[in-house]
């Protein structure tokens, strides 16, 4: 399609949202939507020429015409088995073309003091709770991908966690894309409120059905009360044919803990930016990150770690393999502002490329206000250390399988510290049958 | 066993062997002792196998098979096993994962199958206990964090446990007090046999009042300059290498 065309065409998406918008939804609602509408189709697809897309063009996305999936696709169990983590005993939302599918959900026995809800149904049911909830973390001028989420929202989920309350199981969004059908986009929208003291683990996993070439476009917002505890997986596993950009927002209150384990694995071209505000003391953030690239993948990282507070925590640790022509990004900025004493912030950026025509960009950027903190950064990228492929081979261990122990080894000093088994062994197999220098690897826990 | 004749090799530029001849038969000991720089470690590492050690002339038959054709795998698997100077660290694999891939991939070469779990975990607590370590060493990462003596005894715990043929012992000894010394030494000790050889490299006679060797060699400047048998190690004690090479030039 033409470029006049594909104005065009996101053109009449945006006037047809426009009109259409259901005169039922509230006026706060709806001016979001038509503001973020209007930014979107101001500011259009981003551009390599703005620094923080430097790396990564998003031509591929912009040339298609995307549209929403009009109707429900086929699904089952038997294809959701296989999508998900064997052995994990979870709350289950499962959404398909970024709709709730609640015949394959299961909420049962959720505690009290605990809400999950789909957004569509949160929305029409009683919207106004959410309205400090939804877009408010999460700025239009974030970028044009956050913009259109907001503009094209439709569904999405609603985590509320009252002061106090303990989630003992985790709570797995399933978020699937189908094949088939024309190109479709979806803008799945997560929204986690973390009461004071609560506790939980939430699985945000995107996956594909076979074939699947479509593009989701994420937004999560996330805040941690007072003293909140909350465990945070972004797992990223479509179809190496499907797009996926996703902007992950986490504000954090005093003594707040927050883990996010970030992995991508599939995606023909995919971006992700995480962005943590410590606004008051004691907040503490650790960030693990793993990606692996090959064909003709293409995976952007941003993270971005703001110490508003003194007494801030950052822990940060994001690995990326290369192979084939892969071709991998990590930029991590910490920003520790004035008056954030006391500030405790470490990232580490380590990769790996396999292959001579994979490439791996890593930037780690420090920005720091005050005088009394403790920041380090660190970043490499090279390839397997031949000491200790030969160490290996003198052991017996012949050089396709020694090649694989080290690259598994490298990628599982990020996974191990997972701490839900089913998924990390889950991750490390689909890991080790992507290395097709690893065909021999058994993991050994 | 191992017949060396010959052996010429170099590194980068520098030419490091000048000629090595040596024969190693099953049952024996060897020490191959010499100054820094005398090209010890080269001699460890062309039989290793690794990679920018360049062979320029000479031989080395193994079992009767040409050494150079092997692969450092396939070397390993015939039952060749190098004690290295600097046991290597690597981080996400554990010892018990190594011990047990390369313990395996003895089996597989010898077509025997693969060493069920719990037999194979009996084995290794028994060498563990011979070596005087805790069986935590398993579930660590291979020679992360560990001293330097404990490195030194990891690499005879893999000796116990593959059993080579033929064991080259790159500077077991350096590094090691008294205490280490004695359970590296009884380790290796323990795999005497009369189906086996040992060469031991050093610098120091030290580690030759606790393995006793059939034949000592004096390598000085890439070329072994003078064999004998124990009473050679105690005469280099007394009077150093100095007078030795002395005496050969």
């Amino acid at each position: 399609m033409s470029t006049n065309a594909l104005s065009q065409h996101y053109a009449e998406q945006v006037q047809r949202l426009q009109d259409g918008l259901p005169g039922a939804i509230p006026e706060w609602l709806a001016g979001r939507r038509r503001g973020a509408a209007a930014r979107f189709s101001e500011a259009g697809f981003p551009d390599p020429r703005q620094e923080e897309w430097k790396y990564t063009n998003v031509r591929p996305i912009a040339a298609k015409p995307f549209v929403a999936a009009m109707t429900d696709a086929p699904m089952s169990e038997d294809a959701l088995r296989a999508i998900g983590f064997e052995g994990l005993d979870a709350y289950r939302m499962v959404f398909v073309d970024g709709r709730l599918r609640a015949e394959f959900s299961d909420l049962a026995d959720l505690p009290s003091g605990v809400t999950v809800q789909g957004l569509s149904e949160a929305l029409s049911s009683d919207p106004d709770p959410l309205e400090p909830l939804l877009g408010t973390l999460a700025h239009d001028r974030f970028s044009s991908f956050a913009a259109a989420n907001m503009a094209f929202l439709t569904d999405g989920a609603v985590i509320r966690l009252g002061k106090g309350v303990r989630l003992e199981r985790p709570l797995h969004l399933l978020i699937v894309g189908s094949a088939g059908g024309p190109v479709t986009w979806s803008h799945p929208r997560v929204l986690i409120q973390a009461g004071e003291g609560s506790e939980a683990t939430v699985i945000e996993h995107y996956a594909d059905l076979e074939g699947a070439s479509g593009f989701t476009n994420t937004v999560t917002e996330l805040r941690a009360e007072a003293g909140a505890q909350l465990r945070h997986y972004l797992l990223q596993d479509h179809a190496d044919s499907a797009y996926h950009v996703g902007s992950l927002f986490i504000q954090q209150r005093r003594d707040s803990r927050v883990t996010s384990h970030n992995v991508n694995l599939g995606g023909r071209l995919v971006r992700h930016d995480l962005n943590v505000d410590l606004t008051e003391p004691g907040a503490e953030i650790e960030l693990n990150g793993l990606f692996l690239v090959g064909g003709r993948q293409h995976v952007d990282t941003h993270t971005r770690v703001h110490h508003s507070s003194p007494h801030t925590t950052s822990r940060e640790q994001y690995r990326g393999i290369g192979q084939g022509h892969g071709r991998g990004v990590f930029k991590g900025r910490v920003l520790v502002e004035r008056g954030a004493q006391k500030t405790d912030a470490q990232q580490h950026s380590a990769n790996l490329l396999l292959s001579p025509n994979a490439e791996i960009d890593t930037k780690p950027e420090l920005e720091i206000y005050a005088d009394d903190v403790k920041c380090a950064h660190g970043a490499t990228v090279g390839q397997l250390d031949e000491t200790s492929m030969y160490y290996l081979r003198s052991r017996g261990i012949d050089a396709e399988a020694a090649r694989g122990m080290l690259v598994f080894a490298f990628a599982d000093e990020v996974l191990e510290r997972m701490e839900l088994l089913p998924v990390r062994t889950s991750i490390e197999n689909r890991l080790a049958a992507r290395l097709p220098e690893a065909g021999a690897i058994d993991v050994i826990g | 066993m191992l017949k060396i004749n010959n052996l010429q090799a170099r590194v980068e530029a520098a030419e490091i062997l000048k000629g090595i001849d040596l024969e190693v038969k099953a049952g024996e000991v060897h020490a191959i002792m010499g100054p820094n720089g005398s090209g010890k470690s080269t001699l460890c590492q062309v039989l290793g196998g690794r990679d920018g050690y360049e062979v320029t002339g000479g031989t080395v038959e193994y079992l009767g098979k040409d050494l150079f054709e092997l692969e450092p795998e396939e070397r390993a698997r015939e039952g060749i096993l190098l004690g290295f100077q600097y046991p290597v660290e690597i981080p996400g694999v554990k010892n018990i994962y190594l011990l047990k891939e390369a313990y395996n991939a003895q089996r597989k070469h010898r077509g025997e199958p693969e060493a069920d779990t719990f037999q194979f975990l009996k084995l290794v607590r028994e060498k563990l206990k011979t070596m005087q370590m805790d069986e935590s060493f398993l579930h660590r990462a291979v020679n992360v964090g560990f001293s330097g003596g404990e490195k030194k005894r990891n690499e005879i715990l893999q000796m116990l446990v593959l059993e080579p043929k033929l064991a080259l012992l790159d500077e077991t000894d350096s590094g090691l007090d008294i205490d280490a010394l004695k359970v590296v030494s009884d380790g290796v000790n323990r795999l005497r046999s009369p189906d086996r050889a040992i060469v031991l490299v050093t610098h120091y006679q030290r580690l030759l009042s606790h393995i006793e060797p059939d034949f000592v060699h004096v390598l000085s400047d890439g070329r072994i300059i003078k064999s004998g048998d124990k009473t050679l190690a105690h005469e280099l004690e007394r009077n150093g290498y100095h007078g030795i090479i002395e005496e050969a030039a």
